[in-house]
């Protein structure tokens, strides 16, 4: 029977495409909607994965990454005096307005490293060398959103806050919430690129030494210093939260997903049940020739599945290529999750059953005395 | 008889005594069938004719297993359907009825041949033989060279001849038919009919055939002719004595 009611799913072309075409937009629109979503709230964190540290202490009220919240300079001696704690350095991060050759100014991000260590240094560097940090007025800047500071060369040079930078490399960068560009220097230097201010620094990069576990080492830092203290785990996490919580995001968004939900459920509900409708005599038919009820209900289910199955590989199919030909790094902010996958096969099947359960229910009234009636 | 089974006669195919169906209550209530008591023997082909209403079409629907009864027996084969359940009514239908109806009711999306093997398929026979039995029984009606034709690549006689095919291919032993000519022309009626009495009828089966087509009573062995609700009157056909 289940050969049956897939000819007879397939066999009204324009049915089972409508049906398929429908239930697969539908998918696309909820993968596209949620992968920006996760994109969105992915990007608030990245400023963490820019600088990649095991450990993050930060002032115990800290709520995202991009609060600029001082930290003493003793906060600093005391965390390296921590048990477990192997090396702890200072971060800086401002926000600050960079005048570019042209006269137009722009904020950008301004991450001060480590001195010495280099510790909170790009990911990866596209061009020049780490060490060329320590010439006078040294920056390198990230490659993403660079085009905002009009494109520099290594060698070329702009201001901030009327001081000389001159970029001596080029960092593989990822784009932010804040879509700033990236400039890093050394710490001493960035503290001078920024207005005067008591507490300078405002994190601490930290690592566990051998033998300890992070939560050991996190749970001493906690009790020893009365600051927070993360992995780059919880860091992201604390971010993304905060924007989760305090921005209209997940709000917006999830009313396009619901709506989606919705026009899905009408778009192919509607379609199902027109379906059913045109096949009802068929089905009385088979219904007097002796096929039981709950064969036509399993004729039924099968079809909705093959067409959430089918719908939802091709709606998945061109969700996941905008992310793959927008690139790693676009400025589409989109990031496909496999959670999101899993849940939207989840809403898809939701979505069949659901919408089948009209035709069920008629099939299940059909009378097969209904096929004597000319 | 307080039984699901009776003493099979090999003479009786369906023994119909005191059934009465009503549809409907308070003001809609309607009383369909009234006392109707009626013998179909084995081997026969037996028409079923009267007005629109009288309720011919509601009594076919009763002998095949479809509709229940108010009251009154009705034993099919040694089968009380009035005694069975509706689980029970569904296998017996599965196995011992086919039904040909007046809109053919041919699948449009399955060809002459899956259309066909639709009953041996519901009776859970392996797709594969289904299609190699229901080619064979296009073959009996004459259309082994549309074995392959979707329904609306036939003609109205060709559909039809095709539902007879899918009538036999479980080989029941009680074929109901609702106006298996009305959508066809005269001649094309004709043929149709003499084709099924050649190959439908056996003297294992029998064959209820429901009419208003006067051209076609000279098929039927014997002829009840109802009006509102009654049998007033079975008749031998002397063509077929």
């Amino acid at each position: 029977m289940i050969r049956i009611a897939m000819k007879m799913l397939m066999g009204d072309r324009a049915k089972y495409f409508t049906l398929v075409g429908g239930l697969s937009i539908v998918v696309f629109l909820f993968i596209q909607q949620g992968s920006v979503f996760c994109g969105l709230i992915g990007r608030t964190a990245k400023p963490v994965e820019a600088i990649g540290a095991p450990i993050w202490v930060v002032d115990k009220n800290l709520q995202v990454v991009d609060e600029f919240k001082g930290l003493l300079d003793t906060d600093l001696t005391r965390v390296r005096s921590v048990e477990g704690v192997k090396w702890a350095v200072p971060l800086f991060i401002r926000q600050v307005t960079v005048r570019l050759s042209n006269g137009k100014f722009q904020a950008v991000r301004l991450v001060g490293i480590d001195n010495a260590t280099m510790v909170g240094r790009p990911p990866k560097i596209l061009e020049g060398r780490i060490e060329d940090l320590n010439a006078p007025d040294a920056v390198i800047i990230g490659k993403a959103e660079m085009e905002r500071l009009g494109n520099p060369k290594i060698g070329d040079t702009f201001e901030i806050n009327d001081r000389r930078a001159r970029v001596v490399g080029i960092a593989d960068v990822p784009r932010d919430f804040l879509s700033n560009p990236y400039v890093y220097a050394t710490f001493d230097r960035a503290v001078q690129y920024t207005p005067r201010e008591r507490k300078l620094m405002n994190y601490i990069l930290a690592a566990p030494k051998d033998g300890y576990t992070m939560a050991q080492v996190l749970a001493n830092i906690r009790k020893t210093t009365d600051l927070a203290a993360y992995d780059e785990d919880g860091m992201r996490w604390l971010t993304m939260n905060y924007y989760m919580k305090n921005t209209g995001i997940p709000v917006n968004i999830g009313i396009s997903l619901f709506l989606v939900f919705l026009v899905g459920m009408a778009i192919i509900g509607q379609t199902f049940y027109a379906f059913a409708l045109q096949n009802e005599k068929y089905f009385g038919a088979l219904k007097a020739m002796g096929t039981s009820s709950f064969t036509l209900v399993k004729m039924i289910v099968i079809q909705s599945l093959v067409v959430g199955v089918i719908g939802y590989g091709i709606g998945v199919g061109m969700g996941t290529m905008i992310g793959f030909l927008a690139g790693p790094n676009a400025k589409l902010a989109f990031y496909t999750p496999y959670q999101l996958i899993y849940i939207s096969f989840i809403v898809t099947i939701l979505i069949c059953l659901l919408s089948s359960i009209l035709s069920i229910q008629r099939v299940l009234r059909l009378e097969p005395a209904v096929v004597f009636r000319g | 008889m307080t039984g699901t089974k009776s003493a099979p006669d090999p003479c009786r195919a369906v023994t119909l005594q005191s059934v009465n169906k009503s549809f409907g209550v308070g003001e809609t209530f309607i009383k369909v069938l009234k006392d109707i008591t009626l013998d179909i023997k084995c081997g026969e082909l037996l028409l079923l004719v009267g007005p629109s209403g009288c309720g011919k079409t509601t009594l076919l629907s009763v002998l095949a297993g479809i509709l229940d009864v108010d009251d009154g027996v009705v034993d099919v084969f040694g089968s009380r359907l009035d005694q069975f359940s509706q689980s029970k009514k569904t296998d017996f239908r599965r196995n011992s009825i086919g039904f040909i109806f007046q809109q053919y009711n041919l699948i449009p999306t399955l060809t002459a041949t899956e259309n066909v093997a639709v009953p041996l398929i519901v009776n859970k026979k392996p797709y594969d033989k289904a299609l190699v039995k229901a080619r064979e029984y296009l073959e009996l009606v004459g259309l082994g060279d549309r074995a392959d034709h979707f329904p609306s690549q036939l003609s109205g006689g060709q559909q039809q001849r095709v539902a007879i095919a899918r009538a036999l291919v479980g080989e029941p032993r009680l074929i109901v038919c609702d106006e298996p000519t009305a959508a066809l022309d005269g001649e094309t009626g004709k043929l149709v009919m003499e084709m099924f009495r050649k190959v439908a009828l056996s003297p294992e089966r029998a064959i209820v055939v429901v009419t208003h087509d006067n051209r076609i009573f000279g098929y039927g062995d014997r002829i009840a002719e109802m009006l509102d609700g009654r049998i007033i009157d079975v008749r031998e056909n002397p063509e077929h004595l």
